[in-house]
């Protein structure tokens, strides 16, 4: 009881998988994990390669359905909901891999994805770029992930760092109030990561936050609850401090020298 | 501020795409003044052909669906203008065309709704088998008349103000057609419909996940698709007077292929080039006026041609001019640096 007051004062669930399971063949790629996000906080998933988080991300956004186990994104039951769907209730997620459009400028990027929220295809005669409930969502998301100064530049043009700030903007573009992060800080240097943990931490504000990532000194610094993965399982979950304790996460993860 | 007002005054790029496009309508509308009756019919078809290479762009260019089934929506608009003509009366153009077109635009949907639940080079072949199946439902059947094809008896009319049995009316006629059809495709690019579809062509994945459901986007790219196939099927049947089996062949749809990608992928003005340039390539290898009885051999020639045309330019006939302009600059570099240096 005491546990479940304490959370209810640190906002509310917006998405919650309960018991998920993902099978390919006779492979348990991910096995019963259960996993919530608030509103107003990241919660870190961390594992070695193959642990199962990407999989936990594509069941969550819908990508593919679970084996076993449901999903609820604001209250609702969104289990057999394509990926589409979900994304229009307010789910949005960036992938491991750069996904942008690099023949779009980087506007055109973040316009795209803020088509989705007003899509009214059938108004063909009206131009694109003429829509300014989309464009000003386009601007304001590619503020927000610092990309003002590039609007007009081809998005495959960009270096790397900015491709992945740009990832983060087209998520934004569609005012999700869930986010699903992939890695976004791989491949990053030391300044593009500072500049991106500090939009994760003006973004978890508004939003529930999944942060798949491998570089531990940004999870630790930034998450508020972190699961840990080994093998498709969920073998601890808590806030960083007894994370870091754990003897079960240091054996399996961390490493035997810790 | 910029980019959004960026729409307002067009850029240069966009001017010379419109000068292009604009000199070549005023071209072919001026055209039959000048020339003979071969001359009207040969650009009548090339026109026609147009068209339906503009639909297969759309598809291919537009939304990165591969249709290797074009011809059947060709065939259905065509076999329906001449089925459902009258023996007696010319038939109003007001209800044929549209029939005609609606025709083909349902075999489209019918055909999208099965085989867009499949990708890349299965979607290739499922359109190819149900483009099959059309050809030879008319091919020596009573329906289709057999292997000669059907007679159309009276062409359409439209009232006293349009006969479409004069040959300039008909070419007429195709010429706003095909204006049409370019004007509402190059409208249709810059919509929101038309960013959607070219957000699919890049990654349908990355379109999903953003909340966009990809499935009946498709749906309605190839339905628009079919329905102007339909039409050009429908110009070809009355400008010819008949229409047999060979109009839904799968050679057909290869050779709309073949001109869009000649012409230049992605660019609607790439399908215009590609169907002039295929056509008038197709018509110089079997001149036997230029080639004697080698001219028998004509496909020969025609696929060497394109062979080299797409290995010398990648990005179609549409790059040549930036092709040309980057060689002749590096040329001109070249030749310049060392008195510079």
């Amino acid at each position: 009881m005491d546990a479940h007051d304490k959370h209810r004062s640190e906002g509310e669930i917006l998405l919650r998988g309960v018991e998920m399971t993902r099978r390919w063949g006779g492979l348990v790629a991910v096995d019963k994990v259960s996993i919530e996000l608030r509103r107003g906080s990241v919660h870190a998933v961390i594992g070695t390669n193959g642990a199962g988080k990407s999989t936990l991300i594509n069941m969550l956004s819908g990508e593919f359905p679970p084996s076993s186990g449901s999903v609820e994104l604001l209250g609702s039951d969104v289990t057999a909901w394509p990926q589409a769907r979900r994304a229009r209730a307010g789910l949005g997620r960036s992938y491991q891999r750069n996904t942008i459009y690099p023949g779009f400028t980087v506007f055109e990027n973040c316009r795209l994805a803020a088509q989705a929220t007003a899509q009214r295809p059938w108004r063909f005669w009206e131009r694109a770029d003429r829509c300014e409930v989309n464009t000003a969502a386009a601007r304001q998301a590619a503020s927000r992930a610092g990309l003002d100064g590039v609007l007009d530049r081809q998005a495959g043009l960009l270096s790397h760092g900015q491709k992945r700030q740009l990832e983060v903007a087209m998520c934004l573009a569609t005012g999700p109030q869930v986010l699903l992060l992939d890695e976004p800080l791989a491949g990053m240097g030391a300044e593009e990561t500072e500049r991106m943990l500090q939009l994760l931490g003006v973004l978890r504000a508004g939003h529930a936050i999944l942060l798949v990532e491998h570089d531990m000194d940004a999870v630790f610094r930034i998450a508020d609850t972190i699961t840990v993965m080994v093998n498709g399982c969920k073998i601890a979950s808590g806030d960083p401090e007894c994370i870091r304790n754990s003897p079960e996460v240091r054996t399996a993860y961390l490493g035997e020298g810790h | 501020m910029d980019s959004l007002r960026q729409g307002d005054d067009m850029n240069p790029d966009d001017k010379s795409k419109l000068t292009f496009v604009g000199g070549l309508f005023v071209l072919l509308a001026v055209f039959p003044m000048f020339s003979g009756q071969y001359g009207i019919d040969l650009v009548g078809k090339i026109m026609v052909f147009a068209i339906v290479a503009l639909s297969l762009e759309l598809l291919v260019g537009g939304t990165g669906l591969v249709c290797f089934g074009q011809a059947a929506f060709l065939g259905i608009g065509a076999y329906a203008a001449v089925k459902l003509s009258p023996e007696a009366d010319p038939a109003s153009l007001l209800w044929l065309l549209p029939t005609a077109v609606l025709a083909a635009a349902l075999y489209a949907l019918f055909v999208g709704a099965l085989s867009l639940r499949t990708k890349g080079v299965y979607f290739i072949m499922v359109t190819l088998a149900f483009a099959q199946m059309a050809y030879f439902v008319v091919h020596d059947t009573p329906l289709g008349g057999g292997t000669d094809g059907i007679y159309l008896a009276m062409k359409p009319v439209l009232g006293d103000v349009l006969d479409l049995d004069r040959p300039t009316a008909m070419y007429g006629f195709t010429l706003g057609c095909l204006v049409a059809v370019f004007a509402f495709l190059a409208v249709l690019q810059r919509s929101r419909f038309g960013r959607a579809l070219a957000g699919i062509r890049v990654n349908e994945q990355r379109m999903k996940a953003t909340g966009f459901s990809t499935y009946p986007y498709k749906l309605a790219a190839f339905t628009i698709s079919g329905a102007i196939a339909g039409l050009a099927g429908f110009l070809f049947a009355v400008k010819d007077g008949f229409v047999n089996p060979e109009i839904m062949s799968w050679h057909l749809s290869g050779a709309l292929l073949v001109m869009i990608i000649l012409g230049g992928l992605g660019h609607l003005r790439g399908a215009l080039i590609g169907a002039f340039a295929y056509v008038l390539l197709q018509e110089f290898f079997k001149s036997e006026a230029i080639w004697g009885p080698f001219a028998r051999h004509w496909h020969l020639g025609l696929g060497l041609t394109i062979i080299a045309a797409v290995a010398l330019l990648p990005r179609g006939l549409v790059g040549l001019p930036g092709e040309l302009r980057s060689r002749l600059s590096g040329a001109l570099s070249g030749r310049t640096t060392p008195t510079e240096a």
